[in-house]
């Protein structure tokens, strides 16, 4: 059942799904190996957390809002818990999760309030704590990094552990691809985020709070930034003030790339998924048939613009059908 | 050149032979998938009021951007004073002195009156600036020429109200001297003196030697002010002539192919306790003391002129905005309205005026539209249940009559008419016991009107109560079993509605003496 995405986003799915599809043969075809299953599913798990975050990232942009913020709060959570593990080793790491996600869905409620609250434009909001977060995670640690040794094995054993054959790490984002997709084509919230995105105006008199839609919206990126905070610290094994600096562009682009409408209110799960698996497999397979860096970045840059293109046919408004011989057609 | 369905028998002699100002014949334009005109054909007399008339959808609205430039034809072809033109942009149009004025105008809120006016073709100085003090005194020129002189030009656009807004419309139509008006719905927003005043004007661009295209769904505008008369329906020209006899009836059986006697529905209401009362409600400034009581199975009417505050009395009454003073209860109970969910909660359902940007949600599909107020009641521990979304969508558009292909259609791709049914669905969902309709019929063709009066006979009828806001008198007389009338945000008087008349309401309405 199509709940908002309708048909043509239907189809930008499938066609970004085939752009996929191709790339990957493209690249077969130079470096065969790239395209067994077991090099897919690594790709898979080395874009995991693109993934996750460009979920989070989608419900925020459907509201009409957008977080720059989410690649700051990733760091700060990240140091936050990676050095809670190294002062107490003893400390569970499904408590340290939990408190990564409360810690980030916290930061992403203070955008929220700022937004819903004080009306503040969420750009300007989220430009602010971009620096504030990233500059809060310098004063936690105080510059220092957390490194390996001082990480307990139980807290990144995330890299090496495996369920059915799949990195837990993998198990993670699959969880977050489901979990999203209820949220969103199933749940009063999911309906209310493509409303707000829709017509505001229409929202407000439909009973909806445009505002606390918007801030739930932000908890969620804030959360999914907390979590992946966790997870990334424990998969690169280093917690910096560096972590993830710049990283928010990446979720953007994901998010447009997947085919969600910078207006709002466009946009489904599949989308957010393919938009990062898409920079997700540039960013491995790239480097391994030789093509230069400065290539992969102009090619991401190309499909964005491309995607944005596509987009804006796609969300052209057809003509009304007025007469009725068309309307019975 | 002309449609052979014309009924040119009609036309009297001399303006048979009357040249047209401007002239479009064979104009058809398609968007993807829907012919929206087919072969149209068109003339305007300088001197002379043409109505165009049709129901919505009909493609009068295409046509005038066809006019304007802004759409192009696939076919056909356009002629001023009998020489063929393009108008490939909206410039084209200014150059070939054709000018609109639009429902609501599309001028600029933030520049000044002169500004507005001039606009494009500001007179300069030799320096090739702007000659201000020169545009301020064209400017006053050109409103005192309308008998407008009581706008300031170096007002800000923003001050004004929608008359005085069309005034300074009409003032750019005569600076850049169009030889071609084109007036589309622009008494939609108006109050009845308002009106009367672009009548005036109507008049004197008559007397200007202009030749006008005047859009209007009201027939008594059209019969006062129109010579002329083009009818469309479905995208086609159905007949054309000179309004002069030629009857009402005449022409509605043209539009929509079927003659339409009577469109209010007959009623026998049972009036109950009541149900709502409003007591004291102000709000600092939008209305002030407001105290009336809905019964149960009743239908009241607000009548006003626009800018009276009934909608901003709705507003509030739904929750949509804080009052300063005063309580509303329904059914006994007060209700601490903060905000339009709770309203809804409540049983109270507020159907809004602007059905584009209040009501329809465009994007998502019908049933998605009818289920976003109740989705708590579509959904079982916090998921929704598609199955329960579509049921409740389906018993309530099948109740208004919907035309849809399916219920998964997104509601842009809808006409105005079966958009406002959308829209009442989706109130309709929420099982209130009041619903308060703000303009249910503003801007929808007549068989809609006529399905959405039914409709509300129908709810009454039910047991449900019903406050209907409306600016049209026939409505207003024709539906409500009392009538609240209010003026500069107070209630002036609540009247039954039994030999009631309209010049009495209109007298209310306008502060005037009996």
């Amino acid at each position: 059942m199509n709940s908002l995405p309708n048909r043509i986003l239907k189809h930008r799915e499938i066609w970004l799904a085939a752009a996929i599809a191709l790339l990957v043969g493209l690249i077969a075809m130079r470096f065969p190996a790239f395209a067994r299953l077991g090099n897919l599913l690594t790709v898979f798990n080395d874009t995991s957390i693109l993934i996750i975050l460009a979920l989070g990232q989608m419900v925020v942009i459907l509201t009409r809002s957008i977080d720059l913020s989410m690649a700051s709060n990733l760091a700060f959570t990240g140091m936050l818990v990676a050095m809670t593990n190294a002062a107490f080793p003893a400390i569970p790491v499904p408590v340290l999760i939990l408190t990564a996600m409360f810690v980030g869905a916290a930061l992403g409620a203070f955008n929220g309030i700022l937004v819903w609250k004080l009306g503040i434009p969420p750009i300007v909001v989220t430009l602010g704590t971009l620096t504030v977060f990233r500059g809060a995670t310098f004063v936690l640690s105080g510059g220092a990094w957390v490194n390996a040794d001082r990480m307990s094995p139980a807290f990144i054993a995330l890299q090496r552990s495996a369920f059915l054959g799949l990195p837990i790490l993998s198990w993670f984002a699959i969880c977050a691809i489901a979990l999203f997709y209820v949220i969103m084509t199933r749940t009063p919230f999911g309906r209310s985020v493509y409303a707000v995105g829709v017509n505001p105006t229409a929202s407000v008199y439909a009973g909806i709070d445009v505002g606390r839609t918007k801030f739930l919206a932000f908890c969620i990126s804030g959360l999914v930034a907390g979590l992946c905070g966790y997870l990334w610290v424990s998969r690169y094994v280093i917690a910096s003030t560096e972590v993830a600096n710049g990283y928010e562009l990446s979720i953007i682009a994901a998010c447009v790339i997947g085919g969600v409408s910078i207006a709002g209110g466009l946009g489904s799960v599949a989308g957010a998924v393919l938009g990062a698996l898409f920079l997700g497999i540039i960013g491995s397979a790239l480097p391994v048939v030789n093509v230069s860096p400065f290539w992969q970045m102009a090619i991401s840059g190309g499909a964005i613009i491309l995607a944005v293109v596509l987009n804006a046919r796609g969300e052209r408004r057809q003509g009304r059908i007025i007469l009725k011989k068309a309307a019975a057609a | 050149m002309m449609h052979t369905t014309i009924r040119r028998e009609q036309l009297p002699e001399e303006t048979r032979q009357a040249s047209p100002r401007f002239s479009l014949s064979g104009i058809s334009k398609s968007f993807p998938g829907v012919r929206a005109l087919n072969k149209v054909a068109l003339s305007l007399y300088p001197g002379q009021v043409t109505a165009l008339i049709g129901e919505n959808g009909a493609g009068k609205s295409t046509l005038v951007k066809i006019m304007t430039g802004i759409y192009q034809p696939d076919e056909g072809e356009i002629a001023i004073d009998g020489e063929g033109v393009s108008l490939p942009a909206a410039h084209s149009a200014f150059v070939h002195g054709i000018s609109a004025i639009h429902q609501e105008t599309v001028l600029f809120d933030d520049l000044s009156v002169a500004e507005n006016i001039f606009l494009g073709h500001a007179p300069r100085t030799r320096f090739g600036l702007i000659d201000w003090s020169r545009m301020r005194r064209d400017a006053r020129e050109v409103l005192e020429a309308m008998g407008a002189s009581h706008i300031d030009p170096d007002t800000r656009l923003r001050e004004l109200g929608i008359a005085n807004k069309h005034l300074v419309a009409v003032g750019r139509a005569m600076s850049i001297d169009a030889r071609i008006v084109i007036m589309d719905e622009p008494t939609a927003a108006l109050s009845a003196k308002e009106i009367e005043e672009l009548f005036l004007l109507i008049e004197f661009l008559k007397s200007q030697d202009k030749a006008i295209l005047f859009i209007s769904h009201k027939f008594d505008e059209i019969y006062r002010i129109a010579d002329r008369y083009t009818v469309f329906r479905d995208g086609e020209m159905v007949g054309e002539g000179m309004l002069a006899g030629t009857s009402q009836n005449e022409i509605v059986k043209m539009m929509v192919g079927r003659a339409v006697d009577h469109i209010f529905p007959e009623r026998h209401p049972t009036i109950g306790a009541p149900l709502l009362s409003v007591s004291t409600l102000s709000h600092p400034t939008e209305f002030d003391d407001i105290s009336f009581e809905l019964r149960k199975g009743e239908i009241l009417g607000f009548y006003g002129l626009v800018g009276a505050g009934r909608s901003e009395l709705m507003q509030a009454i739904a929750g949509m905005t804080r009052t300063s003073k005063g309580t509303i209860s329904l059914d006994g109970k007060a209700i601490a309205s903060r905000s339009a969910a709770d309203t809804v909660a409540a049983g109270i359902a507020y159907v809004p005026e602007e059905r584009g940007r209040q009501g329809v949600v465009i994007g998502l599909p019908i049933f998605q539209n009818v289920s976003l107020p109740s989705l708590k009641r579509t959904s079982e521990f916090g998921v929704l249940k598609l199955a329960s979304e579509f049921q409740l969508a389906r018993r309530y558009t099948e109740r208004l009559d919907l035309r849809a292909s399916s219920l998964s259609q997104d509601v842009g791709t809808l006409s105005g008419g079966n958009q406002q049914k959308v829209v009442i669905a989706k109130w309709l969902a929420t099982r209130p016991k009041v619903i308060i309709l703000d303009e249910p019929t503003k801007g929808i063709d007549i068989g809609s009107k006529a399905a959405v009066h039914g409709f509300m006979a129908e709810l009454v009828a039910e047991g449900l109560s019903v406050i209907m806001v409306s600016s049209e008198l026939p409505e207003i007389l024709g539906m409500s079993d009392r009538v609240v009338v209010m003026r500069e945000g107070r209630i002036v008087s609540i009247r039954e509605n039994k030999g009631l008349d309209a010049e009495t309401l209109v007298r209310l309405a306008a502060g005037i003496a009996a």
